[in-house]
């Protein structure tokens, strides 16, 4: 088995734009409940998703709609609740676990990485743990250093699970319902940032395929690649550099594992020149990844040398103006563009 | 004692107002003071004797099944540090000799689809619950006709068909995982009103075993507070050998003397258990097993037991006296059902237990030929496979992933 259900990815996704605008939380609300209406197997466990109406409001109303056994409230009990989770989907449940941040994932690192992603490997291929595991990602407001983690650059270092980070309402949707459904662990990575942000998610039932880059802009100077909130920052940049008479193409990873290297040595062929966009440390993070696969793969079409933008190298600061500067924010990536067309 | 006095049954609840007056002193292996001797350990974890103990009701030839399986285990152990010392096993090496009336006992309580989970001592629980062992031994040997084709090793035996959900490396991380099959197993019995794999919905117990060193994690602690909490049907049983690795529990662990202290923290039954005597173990192991099933409340268990060999395969055990070991194996769980059969019970001679133990080295001898002889997984087609149940293009810079073969056990 492959998904829980057989689903066609072949169906081309409904339009991106129209006007039923909704907010990101309205999007991954929607794909649980319906998802959970789908299939009994599913359970939503987390730090206040029941009572409290989560503590982001992502699971508003779905402890009315599905009850208290399940829309599950947990203690404050990271490990133990992702490790309950690895039994309850070796069992043949199908959980989707909300971490409140990522940043409290650390504490259950044990179970979701140790014990989620090796289990079908170390079991020879009898259990594997077919579990989403969610939450906010990367730096929100203000949050300080402990709070503020992206963990896709640590975590996607693990094989055994996939990683999908969606930029935006239509996405968070349609990649969630498709985590849901699929037979492997997900780490879905939101962001508090863009929890409130509004756009168009069609009413027609979609389910995003994974490892298909999803291109937001067309251009032809320079080839921005990246997942998540920065997406959104690369769209400003591009917005930007097109005043100054430079294209760019802006591709939306949506999943970094799997990675769609095809999509991205695809622009580089028509631009030549590739800025990746990354919220972690650059240290070993996923642009690092990125950029060593474009040299194995298509070096010779590169014109300038990768480039990468990452947060600043240091803790995440609380000071508004300090943490604004640490991300990988639109400055950056326009210098980053023009200096890959050495136009600095 | 005053578990001594109790009129019909010492449960063992602990509620003893008079503990020990320091905590090594219960421990100790100081003749005067020890609760080691020929009975067991004696006054401690017992229901008393009496035509009451359900083990009374047990046939004489499920006692004999029982007695085949524990000397099967301790055979198979045996053979497998000969095979460690001949390199033919690599790794880690965590045996089961001295502990076999625990495995066996407990997973005698269950029904055949109550799931356990287990440590990285896994090798008896694995046999006791029907992996045979050639599948055992091949995966010790790295054998695609091991239980996990040579992937997982000693400290991972999984058996999906026996509900057996793994031998777990990491000190105390599987016992989250045995809230969760509890929580899974409630769910589909309440919330679904069907079994996961289509079949009727069952009342399920299950069972997370545990070394006295996993105490002191913090996974087990969220795990008890889950189930305390969720009221999940799963009993945590401490296999309490009296050492996580070279560390006598009491240098390790707070209340040493009264572990079900940490039970009642949660809100959760706790029991000791003399584990040596397979028929204690039944008489007190199998009504918590129904209640917890009947009420749907976790419970925990200090069974006492003692591993004969060292923690693995590299311990010389400096840490213990060989006096304390030659006292245990007095109270040896083989020998006690043994002698219980060929005397009270007068349903086995010597003969008939010496053809048990000659049939059971032989298995053991015929599993290691057969892991001999298997084959060692493919690298093209093994390597690469079992990562991703759904493998799809892009998951590694390296290359795609893929099917490996079916599992033996599947």
């Amino acid at each position: 088995m492959a998904y829980s259900r057989s689903v066609d990815f072949s169906k081309p996704l409904p339009s991106f734009t129209g006007d039923r605008s909704i907010q990101f939380r309205e999007a991954l609300r929607e794909a649980m409940s319906e998802e959970m209406r789908r299939d009994d197997r599913v359970f939503l466990m987390g730090e206040e998703v029941a009572y409290y109406q989560g503590a982001y409001k992502i699971s508003q109303g779905m402890l009315d709609k599905f009850g208290p056994q399940r829309i599950i409230d947990s203690p404050i009990s990271e490990n133990g609740f992702a490790g309950l989770a690895v039994g309850a989907s070796m069992y043949g449940l199908r959980p989707i676990i909300e971490f409140m941040s990522w940043s409290f994932s650390l504490v259950a690192a044990d179970q979701i990485l140790n014990n989620v992603p090796k289990m079908l490997y170390m079991s020879g291929g009898q259990w594997g743990c077919p579990v989403v595991f969610r939450g906010n990602d990367g730096a929100g407001g203000q949050l300080g250093s402990t709070h503020s983690w992206c963990v896709e650059g640590l975590y996607s270092n693990v094989p055994g699970m996939k990683i999908a980070i969606p930029s935006n309402p239509y996405d968070a949707k349609g990649l969630l319902k498709t985590a849901i459904v699929d037979d492997d662990p997900v780490f879905f990575l939101e962001s508090e940032r863009m929890l409130s942000d509004k756009a168009h998610v069609p009413q027609e039932e979609y389910y995003i395929p994974f490892g298909k880059a999803h291109l937001r802009r067309e251009g032809s100077d320079c080839t921005l690649v990246s997942f998540g909130r920065p997406v959104n920052f690369c769209l400003d940049a591009a917005q930007e550099l097109e005043k100054e008479g430079v294209s760019v193409d802006v591709l939306d990873m949506r999943t970094i594992k799997p990675l769609d290297t095809e999509s991205i040595v695809r622009s580089l062929k028509k631009t030549g020149r590739i800025v990746v966009v990354d919220q972690c440390w650059p240290f070993a993070s996923v642009a690092s990844e990125v950029i060593t696969q474009v040299c194995e793969r298509a070096f010779d079409y590169l014109d300038h040398q990768p480039l990468r933008v990452n947060s600043d190298d240091v803790p995440a600061p609380y000071a508004k103006n300090l943490e604004a500067e640490f991300l990988p924010h639109k400055g950056k990536i326009i210098r980053a563009v023009k200096s890959s067309l050495q136009l600095l | 004692m005053s578990s001594a006095s109790s009129p019909a049954l010492s449960t063992g609840t602990m509620q003893n107002a008079n503990p020990p007056a320091t905590t090594p002193d219960l421990y100790s292996i100081t003749a005067s003071k020890v609760h080691l001797g020929p009975e067991g350990f004696t006054g401690v974890g017992r229901r008393t004797a009496g035509s009451q103990r359900p083990s009374a009701a047990v046939s004489n030839a499920t006692l004999i099944r029982w007695l085949k399986d524990m000397v099967a285990i301790r055979e198979f152990e045996n053979r497998c540090a000969q095979a460690y010392q001949q390199a033919k096993i690599g790794g880690f090496c965590h045996l089961y000799i001295g502990q076999e009336a625990l495995a066996v006992g407990t997973i005698n309580c269950l029904e055949k689809d109550d799931p356990i989970v287990t440590a990285y001592r896994d090798h008896g629980h694995a046999l006791a619950r029907g992996m045979s062992m050639r599948a055992c031994m091949a995966e010790m040997f790295g054998k695609i006709t091991g239980c996990a084709k040579g992937k997982g090793g000693s400290m991972h035996m999984f058996d999906k068909p026996n509900w057996n959900f793994g031998g777990h490396g990491i000190v105390g991380a599987q016992t989250p995982l045995g809230a969760g099959l509890a929580f899974a197993a409630k769910y589909e019995h309440d919330v679904m009103k069907r079994g996961v794999d289509g079949g009727a919905a069952k009342k399920k117990v299950a069972l997370s075993y545990l070394g006295d060193g996993a105490l002191n994690q913090g996974a087990l602690h969220e795990a008890m507070n889950l189930a305390g909490l969720m009221n999940l049907p799963v009993i945590f049983i401490v296999e309490n050998n009296r050492y996580s690795m070279g560390t006598a529990i009491e240098r390790g662990t707070t209340m040493a003397h009264d572990l079900t202290a940490k039970a009642r923290a949660y809100g959760i039954e706790g029991l000791q258990i003399d584990g040596m005597d397979i028929l204690n173990i039944y008489d007190l192991f199998k009504p918590l097993v129904d209640r917890c099933r009947e009420t749907s409340r976790p419970a925990f268990v200090d069974l006492l037991t003692y591993r004969y060999q060292g923690h693995s395969m590299s311990d010389p055990q400096k840490y213990r006296r060989k006096d304390e070991v030659d006292a245990v194996k007095t109270t040896d769980s083989i020998e006690l059902l043994a002698r219980h059969l060929m005397g009270e019970r007068k349903c086995m001679s010597e003969a008939d237990f010496d053809a048990i133990v000659a049939e059971a080295k032989a298995a053991a001898v015929d599993a290691v030929e057969f892991a001999e002889a298997s084959p060692a997984p493919e690298p093209e087609s093994e390597l690469w496979s079992d990562v991703y149940a759904n493998p799809q293009p892009g998951l590694s810079p390296q290359r795609e992933y893929t099917a490996g073969a079916k599992n033996p056990l599947l």
